[in-house]
């Protein structure tokens, strides 16, 4: 699915160079769950932006994806694949301001030519991840757990192969946080492609396998032994009203 | 992403800021409401011209006598005479001729007991009446008879009338020019002319009555003549330069001794003048529009800079470069169809009060109302262009990081 080789990237400011990743080569197969890990400044989301097909890597280096070269594709083609393969969840969520749950989740369907039945599948990715009730309300009226929801909604409302988070529980509690792993957990479960960046090792044991970056390189790539479900963390916290 | 959902997006993002779009509107507005009222002002002011010179008559030529040498010395009009009865009568039998009015000319001091004027007297003969569109309000004009008889009748313009005898009616009164009396048997019906020559301060005698007893002079000072058609007024133009030619001995054309002036010409400069007048005004308002222009291009600019983070989540969600594009386009061209609409409005409006404030008719024309509406709907593409496609360009990544 994901076939990544020698990927370089370089950052030029003024006279200094550098290089937030360094000779990065990964392989991704369909339908596993993979944790990027790694100190600050290692290259972690300058890699996941280039797996995401959102900036792009130097010269030399090869992305296959689907086994195409992303790096041969022009600007339309690559809108494409963000728009139909690909769902990106940021730290930040990245919501459109002022604008209501729905149209926030409906919006990449719209730059789908062709896509029928925009409302009823917004509706649907929205009932996904237990926001049924706020498809009214814009950001500022959720927490942000509920924001990063609705970007959750709004990445698999195109029912994208490949689904990636960077840091996507960075801003959360750990009630938040692992309702969030509880979804990503269930579209995995469906048979999705999921990677992500996060900080915490708890959160990255509820993956399959976790890849350490360190200088914007791989150091370390291995399977997690005893995954964690989240399920079961959120059975033992204690009960909150649920939205 | 279809041309609706992108229509209203727009109207969206219009209404979220409406101070800010009201006053970049407030530029287009001022551009076609200029346009609209100048192209108004301009074509009011056409067609009153076009109204007195018609007032004067329709299908005129007036042959005056006088030199019209190319390369010599050119005599002043009517410094030589040359015009007489029997050239009048030998024009009567040209085939695009209808009728004719020979005239004299002069001016003089009029006398109702203490009023007195100094006003222009015509001599001619009724045919005048016709030729030059007069009409008597009351009594009559002057008659064959009278002509015939040398007798000594005046109809008087009401401009004339007013000042020499107020609020009375002058019908049946005496007058006196230069000493001699004369009964005044008809005063004019007004031509409400305010042009450039007043038709209604005039008195009106009998031509041979102002020739003999008046002046003293054996010849005409002009000869006023009407074509058949509006189409014969050159082939009327030719057959008087021949009869003319022939009845005073020139070979030459160059020798000729008599001028003839075809209101056509007259309209066409007037023509003319007023499509310069026009031009002028259009400029100007066009350049209002083009400021107004660029009004709309500054916010656009404002716009796709302080939505970089917006662009950059439409990217990432998988927007197309046109996209994004046509978002900003559809913006810009719904800002200025909007305040198109707006100052058509205003400039109709303004338009109806300048009018209704002045003598002028200012007439609006459903051509400039198209034209401004036109020209701004141009504006907003040509100058939401460069920002929509700035927009389009931007690195999504770029994007997503700017705060
Ligand atoms: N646009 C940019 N211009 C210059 N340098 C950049 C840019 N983006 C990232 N970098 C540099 O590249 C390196 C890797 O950055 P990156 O954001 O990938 O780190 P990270 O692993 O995601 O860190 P964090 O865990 O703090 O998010 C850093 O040293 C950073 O300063
Ligand atoms: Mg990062």
């Amino acid at each position: 699915m994901i076939d990544v080789k020698h990927l370089n990237k370089t950052y030029v400011m003024g006279d200094t160079v550098l290089h937030a990743l360094k000779d990065v080569s990964l392989k991704v197969e369909e339908g596993e769950f993979v944790a990027i890990m790694g100190p600050s400044g290692s290259g972690k989301s300058t890699f996941m932006n280039i797996l995401g097909c959102l900036d792009k890597p130097a010269e030399g280096s090869s992305y296959l994806l689907d086994g195409k070269e992303v790096a041969d594709m022009d600007d339309d083609q690559l809108a494409e694949i963000r728009n139909r393969k690909i769902g990106f969840v940021f730290q930040t969520f990245n919501l459109i301001p002022r604008r209501t749950v729905l149209k926030q989740v409906m919006l990449p369907l719209q730059y789908t030519p062709g896509a029928k039945d925009i409302k009823e599948r917004a509706l649907k990715a929205i009932a996904h991840v237990g926001l049924e009730k706020r498809a009214d309300h814009k950001p500022n009226e959720l927490s942000g757990g509920q924001q990063q929801r609705v970007a959750i909604a709004r990445a698999i409302v195109t029912d994208p192969v490949i689904i990636f988070g960077d840091e996507p529980t960075g801003n959360l509690d750990t009630r938040m946080s692992e309702e969030i792993m509880a979804i990503f957990q269930e579209l995995h479960r469906e048979g999705k492609t999921l990677i992500m960046v996060t900080h915490e090792e708890d959160i990255a044991r509820h993956t399959q396998r976790i890849v350490r970056f360190r200088d914007g390189r791989i150091v370390s790539d291995e399977k997690v032994t005893e995954q964690i479900d989240a399920r079961d963390v959120l059975a033992t916290l204690p009960e909150e009203e649920h939205t | 992403m279809n041309i609706t959902e992108s229509i209203i997006l727009a109207l969206e993002s219009i209404v979220a800021n409406k101070t800010r779009a009201a006053l970049t509107m407030l530029g287009i507005i001022i551009g076609v409401g200029a346009v609209i009222c100048m192209l108004a002002l301009a074509s009011g002011a056409k067609e009153s011209m076009m109204s007195s010179i018609q007032s004067m008559g329709t299908n005129n030529l007036t042959i005056m006598s006088g030199q019209s040498r190319n390369g010599g010395v050119r005599g002043g009009m009517g410094s030589m005479q040359s015009l007489t009865l029997s050239d009048v009568e030998a024009l009567r039998k040209a085939s695009a001729i209808g009728k004719l009015a020979p005239q004299v000319q002069t001016s003089a001091q009029v006398k109702y007991a203490n009023n007195n004027t100094n006003t222009s007297i015509y001599g001619t003969t009724p045919e005048y009446a016709d030729i030059r569109n007069y009409t008597v309000e009351k009594g009559r004009f002057i008659r064959d008879n009278d002509v015939k008889g040398i007798k000594k009748v005046a109809v008087i313009g009401p401009t004339t009338a007013e000042t020499l005898f107020g609020e009375m009616t002058p019908v049946g009164k005496t007058i006196s020019i230069k000493g001699i009396k004369f009964e005044v048997v008809g005063l004019l019906k007004s031509k409400g002319s305010s042009g450039f020559m007043n038709q209604d301060d005039i008195i009106i005698i009998p031509l041979t009555t102002a020739m003999r007893r008046l002046m003293g002079t054996k010849y005409l000072g002009n000869i006023n003549v009407q074509a058949t058609d509006m189409s014969k007024m050159n082939t009327a133009e030719a057959q008087i330069n021949k009869i003319l030619r022939k009845e005073h001995k020139i070979k030459n054309p160059e020798d000729d001794d008599f001028r003839i002036f075809n209101q056509n010409e007259i309209m066409e400069m007037a023509n003319q003048t007023s499509q310069t007048f026009t031009l002028l005004l259009g400029g100007i308002a066009c350049v209002s529009l083009l400021v107004g222009g660029i009004g709309v291009m500054n916010i656009m600019l404002v716009s796709v800079t302080e939505r970089t983070k917006e662009i950059g989540i439409r990217k990432a969600l998988g927007a197309k470069n046109s996209n994004i594009q046509s978002q900003f386009l559809i913006e810009s061209l719904m800002l200025s169809i909007v305040g198109g609409i707006i100052g058509i409005i205003f400039g109709v409006g303004v338009s109806q009060i300048m009018s209704a404030l002045s003598t002028f008719t200012a007439s609006v024309s459903v051509w400039s109302i198209l034209m401004s509406f036109g020209f701004s709907c141009m504006v907003g593409i040509f100058f939401g262009y460069y920002p929509a496609k700035k927009a389009s360009q931007l690195d999504p990544i770029e994007c997503l990081r700017y705060e």
